[in-house]
């Protein structure tokens, strides 16, 4: 045989067995950016989780994950850099997962218009700030922290509970407020207590996560709240020191709970003493946007995403979701079913006024936004006495978002 | 003969840690089950692949040889100046202020009156902890830890109010710097922040000189080596110590502004980032040898930067890059121990060893 032929033939085998992935290269990549870490057990995990679900029901498609962007981990690099570097890895959606990327979001997504950004929790695709490729995602986790709250109403013998709160912004004072309008009500309807004799005190502690020498330390807080007689701590937080710390303190004999926050997993730090966890499954919501972005039909968007009402635990749907924990007994896990069904049939009434009103919204957004939100309802009051609400009426759902101050009855700072 | 034997041996024992921290690091990425000639391919494509990589590794260089440079300095006067990171800090600070409340200047104005506010505000943070030593007997240490802590929190009290963002306060970052206020790219192709570039090239000479040649330098190691006794030879301990603080602030102050008002565009808390704990790290591991500073900095400077490749292309854990950081420190550490015994061993023969405590100026004592 020609030898020649035998060469050309091998080269072009080879180029052609090259070719094949390039070829097959037609996936779908895009990235996740996370300010803590991917194994938090919290608010990043479950960020990292959302992008796997799109990976699993998403064919061809590819994560690329940067985990712990703060200064303080990651010095050397800013939302600029690592977007830089996963653009040139091939990603054309990228999720910025938190509040502190709001800011840097604008600009970055300025240098990279052929990419979609989402920065979660963030309202300047509300606001118009954000250039034409950024949308916002956020779970409805009022409803979640509702029920948080009423677990913890349920099972406080000493009707003191402490909410275990990150750094202070309307963000967290609306999920602090939910928690405590839960409790109260849970304590007063279930329990027969006089509001007057619940005590919800707030600490913040700085920061999303504990930053030795920054922030309180979770630790010693949550130690604090059951040395000053509290029985119950709710966490606000991104990571698990509130359930860590009662579980320590109950295998010593205490008679304590705790409700993390932000993951599926979280009770499994301390089961017997979890009442249960509010989660954001963020799964549905990014495999959404990711098939829209494949299909070019995605437009800016600012989508206040909520739990499926049929099954707030159905992981391929909802969108926030409550785990029930050990913690409860039995009388008290019907009580907490009975309370969801209450919120459910508010949520899902034709006779809930839609309360969604943004008049400076830019025109042609996409909005996803509940009608209300249960127990958001009047005679209402700020820390400081100001009216939020009139009796019967609904608080706006912009309201809620925007809230400038704790309610009146829970004790804490509000700025 | 004989000292072309320790030459060698010089040689080997440079090298050797290298090549034992590179090979522990490898087997490290085998076990975690990944391929140490891609992660060296990535680290350097992330640091070097183009001109904008290499401006990212350039500007992080920067700030951490500022700091490194301002260290030598403290170290050479025996001091453990760890409260550089809050002197970084409090120079962001000065900077955020000048910048707010001179943003209506032209930028040519604006940017020297920024960096002579950063050099003032770490400064004076620095001769705090000077003072507190000197005057108060309270360990640089000591106080260096507790001004830190102190000023991060003033930047997050700050940040979250007097200069929090018009949109409401995040705690996250203050409101954005005027365009006009910030220090200027070199190019669009090649961002370098030059003017800062050029003040660390100016400070590198400076200090080099003032360290070898001048009467200042001489107080500097006078004081570093034996306090007591430079006193008793006429030396002022005292404003020679509170001069290395002052300069090593004013230094850490300039790192501060570039990390606000270049790489961020805004203050934020943290902004330091830990950069004045790696300085210090970097002057240990180059045995105060000023010389050596800004080449130690670049090469922690580029692997740290083309890690961030190294962790998005390869989903490695963050970790790696410090890992292979540790490894090195430690390693060279080690061998320079090492090194010291068996130079005792070789100028003094197998008799009597003088106990030699350690301190971080024996390295440069024993040459």
């Amino acid at each position: 045989m020609n030898r020649r032929i035998v060469v050309v033939f091998s080269i072009l085998l080879l180029l052609v067995i090259s070719g094949i992935p390039a070829l097959a290269q037609d996936e779908f990549v895009f990235g996740v950016v996370l300010v803590g870490p991917q194994n938090d057990r919290g608010w990043s995990q479950a960020h990292f989780e959302g992008g796997k679900f799109v990976e699993e029901n998403l064919e061809n498609s590819r994560m690329l994950v940067f985990e712990s962007l703060n200064p303080a981990d990651a010095p050397e690099t800013t939302l600029m850099d690592v977007v830089t570097e996963m653009v040139d890895e091939g990603a054309q959606l990228i999720f910025t997962t938190s509040d502190a990327f709001e800011e840097d979001t604008d600009p970055v997504a300025e240098a990279f218009p052929d990419v979609t950004f989402i920065n979660v929790s963030g309202d300047n695709a509300l606001t118009g700030e954000a250039p034409p490729n950024v949308g916002n995602v956020m779970g409805q986790m009022e409803w979640g922290k509702e029920i948080a709250g009423c677990a913890a109403g349920l099972a406080t013998q000493t009707g003191h509970i402490g909410y275990l709160g990150p750094l202070i912004n309307a963000e967290t004072r609306r999920l602090a407020s939910s928690a405590f309008l839960g409790a109260r009500y849970c304590w007063e309807n279930f329990r027969d207590g006089d509001p007057a004799d619940l005590q919800f005190d707030v600490t913040w502690i700085g920061f999303w996560f504990n930053i030795p020498g920054v922030t309180l330390d979770p630790t010693e807080e949550t130690n604090t709240f059951f040395d000053n007689g509290a029985d119950v701590v709710i966490s606000g937080i991104d990571t698990t020191e509130a359930i860590v710390v009662a579980g320590q303190r109950a295998s010593e004999g205490e008679d304590i709970f705790a409700v993390p926050y932000d993951f599926t997993g979280a009770c499994d730090e301390a089961p017997e003493i979890c009442l249960g966890v509010p989660f954001f499954n963020w799964g549905p919501a990014y495999l959404d946007i990711a098939q829209r972005v494949i299909d070019g039909t995605w437009e800016q968007a600012w989508e206040w995403v909520g739990p499926d009402w049929d099954d707030l635990n159905n992981l391929s749907t909802t969108g926030i979701g409550f785990i029930f924990g050990d913690g409860l007994d039995e009388e008290q896990s019907t009580q907490l079913g009975e309370f969801i069904d209450l919120l459910s049939e508010v949520a899902n009434s034709p006779d809930t006024p839609n309360t969604f009103n943004a008049p400076d919204a830019p025109e042609g957004l996409d909005i996803v936004a509940p009608n209300a939100f249960a127990l958001w309802e009047g005679p209402l009051a700020k820390q400081d006495g100001t009216p939020l609400a009139e009796e019967g009426e609904l608080v706006p759902v912009l309201d809620v978002w925007y809230l400038d101050q704790l309610l009146e009855g829970m004790n804490g700072v509000s700025n | 003969m004989r000292k072309n034997q320790s030459l060698a041996l010089q040689l080997a024992l440079g090298i050797a840690p290298i090549i034992i921290s590179l090979v522990i690091t490898a087997i490290i990425i085998l076990v975690v089950g990944a391929d140490p000639a891609e992660v060296v391919e990535r680290v350097w494509s992330g640091a070097f692949r183009d001109l904008t990589s290499t401006a990212r590794v350039v500007n992080f260089w920067l700030p951490l040889t500022l700091a490194s440079i301002g260290l030598t300095i403290t170290f050479t006067a025996g001091l453990w100046n760890i409260g550089v990171e809050g002197q970084i800090m409090v120079g962001a600070l000065f900077a955020t202020f000048a910048s707010r409340e001179f943003a209506s200047l032209p930028t040519a104005v604006v940017i020297p009156i920024e960096i002579i506010f950063a050099v003032v505000g770490g400064m004076l943070w620095a001769l705090l902890v000077g003072v507190l030593k000197t005057r108060l007997g309270i360990h640089e240490i000591f106080g260096g830890v507790a001004l830190n802590a102190l000023a991060d929190v003033g930047t997050i009290f700050l940040v979250s109010n007097a200069w929090a963002p018009a949109t409401g306060a995040t705690a996250q970052a203050s409101e954005r710097f005027a365009p006009s206020t910030l220090f200027p790219a070199l190019s669009g192709d090649f961002p370098v922040n030059w003017v800062v570039a050029i003040v660390t090239v100016i400070a590198a000479i400076v200090v080099i000189f003032s360290l070898r040649g001048t009467r200042w330098g001489l107080h500097l190691k006078a004081t570093g080596k034996n306090p007591r006794s430079a006193l008793l030879l006429g030396v002022p301990t005292e404003r020679t110590a509170l001069s290395a603080f002052a300069a090593c602030g004013a230094l850490a102050g300039i790192a501060g502004a570039h990390r606000v008002l270049f790489t961020f565009g805004d203050l934020r808390p943290l902004a330091s980032g830990g950069i004045g704990f790696l300085g210090l790290l970097v002057v240990l591991l180059v045995s105060i040898r000023v010389l050596w500073v800004p080449l130690a900095t670049f090469v922690f400077a580029a692997i740290i930067t083309g890690s961030t490749r190294l962790r998005i292309s390869l989903q490695l854990d963050q970790s790696l890059a410090g890992v292979l950081q540790g490894t090195l420190v430690l390693v060279v550490i080690l061998f320079q121990g090492v090194r010291q015994r068996l130079e005792q061993r070789v100028t003094q023969g197998d008799g009597d060893e003088p106990q030699q405590s350690f301190s971080p100026i024996s390295a440069e004592m024993t040459e």
